[in-house]
């Protein structure tokens, strides 16, 4: 079965739409790029998967089943910029607010919470920091509290919104390792990026995206210089330099 | 003042009253934390003021001064003003501070309207209603303070209760959301808490300084703290304070009102927070500035003679020692600074003088001078290769101590350096060791 079914889902902002009639499945255990110009609707993809913004049309199935019935299967790191940095808590803390939708309501978080918790941190190298105040971890170590916090949801499927973008050289290998681990461990990992030069190097899967749905499928049957001037359009210049690193590759 | 002190500890109307806002300073402090991190606290403020009318038109409608109906009718007209705000921004273009401007002055004009509307009634029974204004503690009796209370307590238990829920929705409300949170209610709850603690503290503090009240404590508590169970105490122990304080010289001193002494003591707080906090005060930021800049200005001077040494040394040539105006012009630095720097260098006998304005390193100097050139070059040849070295996370380190680095990587790095041609020339190890290097030195006049 699926982790993932898309059907026909549409969001629009003021009328104005943003995705239209995007449909596709991704198979399980590959690690899914999700690519595609500025403004084409990457992470309102993810967001309308996870119903975070309202879906004006469609259903989205993990592993078959309503979103609803299995959020715990799903893990999120959303964008490091959506949140105040400068909130009072630490390291530890944010990791555990992973755990939140295991320990339930009025309830806290237990020593094996805790251990869980640090062994997620562990995982991105971050253990040393557990204690440390939020604000004062640099960005790429933001990025990988965000991280840990989606390992400790235990979940089956990822979702991850441009977690390379304005990260040291250290965390993007702690990422493309952690990406690799949940593979081997067969979980689907679906990552917004957009930087094309290195979607070869990291992903398994694409899938091409502006506004509509150009193309999903193998990186290597997918990610093809057609598909790209279908997803880029008339940024023709752009494309030009972008063709010039596929022939390289 | 003493009688009176006595009395009010005895009066039994009095310890009700201080209880009342004893808990209601906690109260305040517990959930103006959540409102001042969720960016909230001009929320509380126009909900503080909207509430003048309501309070005035349950005032018209009873017929009477009630506890119970002002409360019902600040809730409603401050629960009105939030829906009036929320609309404004989702109807019109006007961004949600201008509305909240917006319908809190709309709400409180109309609201004095009707305040001297009633002050006009002849019925006597309008006397005290001003004090919604500025707050009269002094003013509540006994059912009225049981039911501050009991509302106090509640808001309380409801906080502690749903913290970590209300954790996750003020840091991150779209994870929160994604984990099957509903935010929408608690984003209700959250709005319901702060309009509780307003509308009970409003006959206290006053509708103008209510959201003082609110925001004071949490903004004084933030600056002790990094961690939001410990803010959310130290908030709430700094209203219960305030409460206190307020109420009792607002009864010693006929006719003051409670709400500004209560502000007061608030913002007192406040100020020595935000100067003698650890950390994030004012004062400690200084000083930590300010011995950072000495630091880094004292490796400077050393290092900038450290240069000068080696080049002396690679052209065979000597001086005796170098003059200010040339270290000045090699690494731009006040003069007063320098001279500053110089002088707390020769009392560590690093360096010494050699003449009018001309100084060299001792050779204590030159092995501390030593070591801060190699670690400096050291990180030049770093940063150019940081690719191959990434995850050794130095750059992650605050202190980013090159020193720290496995041996080998080391050697690495200074075979590096002596290929760019960077290793500091003038080695302390040729001093101990006495080896021809030094001798040059000493005889250029270094020793």
């Amino acid at each position: 079965m699926n982790p993932v079914t898309v059907e026909n889902v549409t969001v629009a902002y003021h009328r104005k739409p943003v995705l239209q009639e995007v449909s596709f499945s991704v198979p399980e255990g590959k690690l899914i790029g999700i690519i595609g110009p500025n403004g084409a609707g990457k992470s309102t993809l993810i967001k309308a998967i996870l119903g975070l913004v309202p879906r004006a049309s469609g259903d989205v199935y993990i592993y078959g089943k309503p979103y609803k019935q299995q959020r715990k299967l799903v893990g999120y790191v959303p964008q490091r910029g959506s949140v105040d940095w400068d909130f009072p808590t630490n390291a530890l803390d944010v990791v555990l607010m992973g755990r939140y939708g295991h320990i339930g309501w009025f309830k806290r978080p237990s020593k094996k919470d805790v251990e869980f918790a640090l062994s997620c941190l562990e995982k991105v190298g971050m253990k040393e920091y557990a204690n440390r105040q939020i604000s004062q971890l640099s960005g790429g170590q933001q990025q990988r509290v965000f991280l840990a916090r989606a390992l400790a949801q235990d979940a089956t499927v990822y979702f991850m919104d441009e977690p390379f973008v304005g990260v040291d050289a250290a965390t993007e290998k702690a990422i493309i390792s952690l990406l690799n681990e949940l593979k081997a461990q067969g979980k689907t990992v679906l990552v917004v990026h957009h930087d094309l030069q290195t979607v070869k190097e990291y992903f398994d899967w694409v899938l091409l995206l502006n506004m509509r749905k150009i193309a999903i499928g193998p990186t290597e049957e997918t990610f093809t210089m057609e598909n790209l001037q279908k997803t880029y359009g008339g940024r023709l210049t752009f494309l030009n330099q972008q063709h010039a690193i596929i022939n390289q590759q | 003042m003493s009688e009176t002190l006595v009395s009010i500890w005895t009066d039994a109307n009095t310890q009700w009253v201080l209880i009342g806002t004893l808990l209601l300073g906690l109260a305040s402090g517990l959930i103006g934390s959540f409102a001042l991190l969720k960016k909230q606290s001009l929320i509380g403020d126009a909900m503080a003021h909207a509430a003048l009318p309501g309070i005035c038109i349950a005032f018209l409608i009873h017929g009477a001064k009630s506890m119970s109906w002002f409360i019902i009718g600040a809730a409603l007209s401050g629960l009105l003003a939030t829906f009036f705000i929320e609309k404004i921004i989702k109807l019109s273009r006007i961004k949600e501070d201008t509305s909240i401007g917006l319908v809190l002055s709309v709400f409180f004009g109309f609201g004095i309207v009707l305040l001297t509307y009633i002050n006009h009634q002849n019925n006597g029974n309008q006397s005290g209603i001003d004090d919604f204004i500025f707050g009269q503690a002094a003013s509540l009796v006994g059912t009225d303070v049981k039911l501050i209370s009991a509302v106090a307590v509640l808001l309380i238990i409801i906080t502690v209760i749903l913290f970590k829920e209300l954790k996750l929705l003020t840091f991150d409300p779209q994870f929160a959301q994604g984990i099957g949170l509903p935010t929408s209610f608690l984003n209700g709850l959250l709005m319901t808490l702060i309009v509780g603690v307003v509308v009970i503290g409003l006959q206290a503090v006053g509708v103008i300084l209510m959201s003082a009240m609110l925001i004071t404590p949490a903004i004084a508590a933030r600056y002790w703290t990094e961690r939001l169970d410990h803010m959310v105490i130290i908030a709430g122990a700094i209203g219960a304070f305030s409460g206190v304080f307020g109420t009792l010289l607002s009864t010693t001193t006929k006719g003051m009102p409670t709400g500004p002494l209560i502000i007061v003591a608030a913002t007192i707080i406040f100020l020595i927070s935000m100067v003698f906090a650890p950390k994030r005060g004012l004062l400690l930021k200084a000083i930590r500035q300010s011995r950072l800049r000495k630091q880094v200005a004292r490796e400077q001077v050393l290092q900038t003679l450290y240069d000068f040494t080696e080049q002396e040394y690679k052209q065979y040539k000597a001086r005796n020692g170098f003059h200010e105006q040339q270290m000045i012009k090699k690494r731009p630095i006040s003069n007063h600074m320098l001279q500053k720097i110089l002088h707390s260098l020769e009392k560590e006998e690093l360096v010494r003088r050699t003449g009018d304005a001309l100084w060299c390193l001792t050779e204590k100097g030159l092995i501390e001078a030593y070591h801060i050139t190699l670690r400096n070059r050291l990180m030049e040849v770093y940063l150019m290769n940081e690719m191959n070295y990434a995850h050794f996370n130095i750059r992650q380190d605050q202190s980013m101590d090159l020193l720290q680095l496995p041996e080998k990587v080391l050697t690495e790095l200074q075979q590096l350096l002596k290929q760019y041609g960077r290793e500091p020339l003038v080695l302390p190890e040729n001093i101990n060791s006495g080896k021809r290097s030094y001798h040059r030195y000493a005889s250029l006049g270094g020793k």
